[in-house]
C-alpha cells in the first residue's frame, strides 16, 4: 500500500515556491495601505499629518540653512535690506556671542581652566557610562569624590599660583554644568541617606526624613532658590558672607536630594524581604547589610529613575537665571539685549541654538537611560 | 541532662553600647539635638541680622499700602490697596492659570497619548516627535521662547491678526469679546447650575441601577441634552440677557472686549504644551498596561469595540493613569511660579517678587509663599491617597 502511494503520479514530492503576495498587500504600497490608509478616518488623519509636516519642516529648514546668513560682523549683515533677500538664521550672532554663552565673563586668557575641567569631566564620565570598561568603583570614586574638588580649585583658583576668579563673573554653559554636576554629585548620597532614613525603624529619624522630603517636594524650585538667596543669609551669623552661586547650589542640592530620595525609596521597596532577613540571619550589621546587599540591588533597579531625575535637574538649572545668576539661558537673554545685534531674526536664531544645545544634553541622557534599562532588565519586572 | 545545664548558664549579654536598642536611642538623640541646635542658631542669627538691618518683623506689613500696579487683577485693585490684597490677587492669578492649564493640558495630553498608539504610522511618529522635543527642553526656555520670540514678533494693534472678526491678536495680548450680564442673567446661570446638578444626580442613579439590574442608561447624551436644553430654554424665556461686547479698534488701541495679557498667553501655552507631553506618556503607559486579554475577553462577551473601550479598558487604564496624572497637575501648578521670569503677576511674582523687594521681610514672605504651595500639594496628595485606597485592586 505504501509503495503504491509513493508511485502515484499526482502526488507532489517537492514543495512549490510560495506565490508572491498580491501587489496591494506587500512592498511599499502594501505598507502604505496598512499603515496610512487602512480606513477613511486614517486617510484623513494621514492628510492632516502631512499638512502639519509641510507646515513645520520646510520653513524650519529654510530658516536654519537655506536663508541663513553664515558670515558677518554686525547686525547690518543680517538685515534683509542689506543682504537683498529674505534672511533666516543670523549665525554670526552666535559666533560673536559664543564665548559669552559658554564661559560668561570668565577672563579670556584663563579659558584653559574651564576647558581642562570640561575635558577632565568628560574623560571620567565617558568610561563610567560604558558598561564594558572595568574599574567602575575606582572610576566612580574619582568622578564623584576627586573630580569635584579638583574642578573647584581649577575654576575658583586662589591656590597653587592659580589666579582667583570670582563666581560673580562666571556664566553661560559653564555655570549650567557646574550647577547640574554639583546637584547630581550632592543629591545622590544625600538622597540615599534620606531614603534610608525614611525607611528606618527609628521614629525620630523617620519623622525628620519624611518632613524634609515632603517639604522640598511640595514647593517649587524657584521658592527654594529664593529661600537660599534671600532667607539663608539671614539665618547665618552676620560675619559669614556666602557666595551667591554657592547659595543657589545649596538650594538645588537640597531640592534634588528630596526627589532622589523618593526614587531610591522605590528601589528599596522593590527588594524582597527575604534579602533583608537573609542578611540579618547572617549577623551582618545595618550599614554592611545596606552597603553590600540591599543598595547594590536597589540602585540597579532604579537607574532609569535616577537618570530621569538628572534630566529634570539639568532642565531646572535654567531657574538660577531668576536669582540673577547668568547661566546659559541667562547669557542668551543678556545677548538679546545687545543693540548691535538686534535684527528680526536674532531671537529665533538664539532660541534655535540654545534649543539644540539643551536638546542634545537631555535627549542624550534619556537615550542612555533607555539603553541601561534594557541592559539591566534581568527579569525583576513582570 | 546536659541541655538544662546549658540553659542554666547566663545568656551571653552584649555590652550595653552594642545593644541595638540603646544605639537607636542614642542616634535619635544626637539627630534631635543637632536639629534643635540648628533651629536655635537660625532663630538667634535671624533676630540679630534683622535687628542690625532694621527690618520689621511680623505680619503687620500685610496691612500696609502696596503702591504698585498689577496688570491683571481678577478682583478690583488700586495702588492704594494693601499687601494683603496683593497676596490674594497673586493667589487668584496662580489658580487661574493653573485651572485653565490643567484642563487644556489634559485634553492635549490625551490626544497626543492616544495618537502615539494610533495604527496610523505618520500620526504615531508625529506625536512621538512632539513628546521627545518638548520633554527635552527646559520649561523656562519654552516660556521665554513663546513670550520673547513668538508673541514679541506679533504685529501692533493696528495690524492685529483677526480671527473671524471677533478675536484679535497683537503684541499687547489677545482681545476677546466680553460677556455682558444684563438683568435676568441670574436665572440663566441658575438654570445651567441646576441642569449640571441634575446630570450628576442622573449619573449616580444610572450607576446604581446598572449595578443592581445590569440595565444601562445613556447618561452622556441625556445630560448633554439637559444642560444645553435647560440653558437655552432659560435664555429664550428671559429674552437673551447675556450678550457679548465686541472689541473695536479706536485710534491706536482696542476699546471694549476683554484683553488677555501676553504674559498670560505665553505662560499658558508653555505650561500646557510642556505638561501635555508628560501626560501623553502617562496615558500611553496606562493604556498599554491593560493586557490584551482584557480586550479579547470583552469582545468574546459580545461587547462592541466602543463599549469594550469605555467599560473595560478605560476604567482599568485610569487606575494606572490617575496617580501620575495628579502629580503632573501639581507640577503644572508649581511650575506656574516661573511666571516671575516674564512678569505674569502670579502669587510668586507679585508677592515674593515685588512685595519682598519693597518690604524686605524675606522670612515671612517666603515662608507664606512656600506654605501656600505646600498646602496645595499636601491637600492634593491626601486626596490622591484616598482615591488610591478606593480603586486599589482587592487581592485575595
Amino acid at each position: 500500500m505504501t509503495d503504491e502511494a509513493v508511485n502515484l503520479a499526482f502526488a507532489r514530492t517537492q514543495m512549490i515556491d510560495a506565490m508572491a503576495p498580491p501587489r496591494a498587500a506587500a512592498g511599499a504600497i502594501g505598507w502604505l495601505r496598512k499603515n496610512l490608509l487602512n480606513s477613511w478616518t486614517n486617510a484623513l488623519l494621514t492628510l492632516l499629518g502631512l499638512y502639519l509636516v509641510w507646515l513645520i519642516v520646510p520653513p524650519l529648514i529654510k530658516f536654519l540653512f537655506i536663508d541663513a546668513v553664515w558670515d558677518g560682523a554686525s547686525r547690518e549683515d543680517c538685515l534683509a535690506e542689506k543682504v537683498g533677500r529674505e534672511v533666516g538664521a543670523c549665525w554670526p550672532f552666535i559666533q560673536k556671542k559664543f564665548y559669552q554663552l559658554v564661559y560668561g565673563f570668565y577672563p579670556s586668557d584663563l579659558y584653559w581652566r574651564p576647558n581642562l575641567t570640561f575635558a577632565l569631566g568628560a574623560a571620567l564620565l565617558i568610561p563610567l557610562l560604558i558598561p564594558k570598561i572595568p574599574y567602575k568603583a575606582l572610576n566612580a570614586v574619582l568622578f564623584f569624590g576627586v573630580f569635584p574638588v579638583v574642578a573647584f580649585f581649577l575654576l575658583v583658583g586662589g591656590v597653587f599660583g592659580l589666579e582667583h576668579v570670582e563666581t560673580r563673573i562666571w556664566g553661560g554653559l559653564l555655570v549650567t554644568l557646574v550647577v547640574a554636576v554639583t546637584g547630581i554629585v550632592a543629591s545622590l548620597p544625600l538622597g540615599i541617606m534620606l531614603a534610608l532614613g525614611r525607611r528606618s525603624q527609628l521614629p525620630v529619624i523617620r519623622f525628620f526624613s519624611v518632613i524634609f522630603i515632603e517639604f522640598w517636594r511640595g514647593v517649587p524650585l524657584i521658592t527654594v532658590l529664593f529661600f537660599a538667596t534671600y532667607m539663608l543669609p539671614l539665618f547665618m551669623p552676620a560675619n559669614w558672607s556666602i557666595d551667591s552661586l554657592l547659595r543657589a547650589l545649596v538650594g538645588v542640592a537640597l531640592f534634588s536630594a528630596a526627589y532622589m530620595a523618593e526614587v531610591v525609596r522605590g528601589g528599596l521597596q522593590a527588594i524582597p524581604r527575604g534579602q533583608y532577613e537573609g542578611a540579618m540571619a547572617l549577623g551582618i550589621g545595618y550599614w554592611k547589610m545596606m552597603g553590600l546587599i540591599i543598595l547594590p540591588q536597589a540602585l540597579k533597579l532604579v537607574i532609569p529613575g535616577i537618570v530621569n531625575t538628572f534630566i529634570g535637574l539639568f532642565k531646572d538649572t535654567t531657574l538660577v537665571m531668576i536669582v540673577a545668576i547668568f547661566d546659559f539661558l541667562g547669557q542668551l537673554r543678556a545677548a538679546f539685549a545687545d543693540p548691535n545685534w538686534s535684527t528680526p531674526s536674532t531671537l529665533f536664531t538664539g532660541f534655535a541654538f540654545a534649543g539644540i544645545v539643551y536638546f542634545v544634553f537631555c535627549f542624550g541622557m534619556s537615550r542612555y537611560s533607555l539603553f541601561v534599562e534594557r541592559r539591566l532588565d534581568t527579569g525583576y519586572r513582570r | 541532662m546536659a541541655i538544662s545545664g546549658a540553659a542554666d548558664a547566663r545568656p551571653a549579654r552584649a555590652a550595653f553600647y552594642n545593644d541595638p536598642k540603646v544605639r537607636g536611642i542614642f542616634y535619635q538623640l544626637v539627630l534631635f539635638v543637632v536639629v534643635l541646635w540648628l533651629g536655635y542658631e537660625f532663630v538667634i542669627n535671624a533676630r540679630d541680622n534683622l535687628r542690625a538691618a532694621k527690618i520689621a518683623t511680623g505680619l503687620g506689613f500685610l496691612d500696609n499700602t502696596a503702591g504698585f500696579s498689577i496688570n491683571q487683577t481678577l478682583i478690583p485693585y488700586t495702588e492704594s490697596d494693601t499687601y494683603g490684597r496683593v497676596f490674594v490677587i497673586g493667589l487668584l492669578n496662580t489658580l487661574l492659570v493653573a485651572a485653565i492649564g490643567i484642563v487644556l493640558a489634559t485634553v492635549l495630553g490625551f490626544i497626543v497619548g492616544i495618537s502615539r498608539l494610533s495604527p496610523n504610522w505618520l500620526l504615531q511618529r508625529l506625536a512621538g516627535a512632539y513628546v521627545e522635543l518638548i520633554r527635552n527642553l527646559p520649561l523656562l526656555f519654552q516660556i521665554l521662547f513663546w513670550y520673547l520670540a513668538v508673541l514679541g514678533a506679533l504685529p501692533g494693534p493696528r495690524q492685529s491678526i483677526s480671527l473671524l472678526g471677533e478675536v484679535f491678536i497683537n503684541n499687547r495680548g489677545m482681545i476677546i469679546p466680553r460677556p455682558v450680564f444684563a438683568e435676568g442673567s441670574g436665572i440663566v446661570l441658575a438654570a445651567f447650575a441646576l441642569a449640571v446638578v441634575a446630570s450628576i444626580g442622573l449619573r449616580v442613579w444610572a450607576r446604581r441601577r446598572q449595578e443592581a439590574t445590569g440595565q444601562q442608561f445613556p447618561v452622556l447624551r441625556t445630560s448633554l441634552a439637559l444642560v444645553v436644553g435647560a440653558t437655552f430654554v432659560a435664555l429664550v424665556a428671559t429674552g437673551f440677557p447675556i450678550t457679548f461686547e465686541k472689541p473695536e479698534l479706536r485710534g491706536f488701541n482696542f476699546a471694549g472686549g476683554l484683553r488677555v495679557i501676553p504674559e498670560f498667553v505665553a505662560l499658558l501655552i508653555a505650561l500646557v504644551t510642556y505638561t501635555a507631553a508628560f501626560i501623553a506618556e502617562i496615558v500611553r503607559a496606562g493604556i498599554l498596561a491593560v493586557s490584551r486579554g482584557q480586550t479579547e475577553a470583552a469582545y468574546s462577551l459580545g461587547l462592541r469595540p466602543g463599549q469594550a473601550l469605555r467599560l473595560v479598558i478605560v476604567p482599568q487604564a485610569l487606575r494606572v493613569i490617575i496617580p501620575p496624572l495628579t502629580s503632573q497637575y501639581l507640577n503644572l501648578t508649581k511650575n506656574s511660579s516661573l511666571a516671575v521670569a516674564i512678569g505674569y503677576p502670579d502669587l510668586f511674582a507679585v508677592f515674593a517678587g515685588t512685595t519682598l523687594n519693597q518690604t524686605g521681610q524675606a522670612i515671612e514672605i517666603i515662608a507664606i509663599s512656600m506654605a501656600v504651595y505646600l498646602t496645595i500639594s499636601l491637600v492634593t496628595s491626601l486626596a490622591m491617597n484616598l482615591y488610591n485606597a478606593r480603586v486599589r485592586l482587592v487581592e485575595r
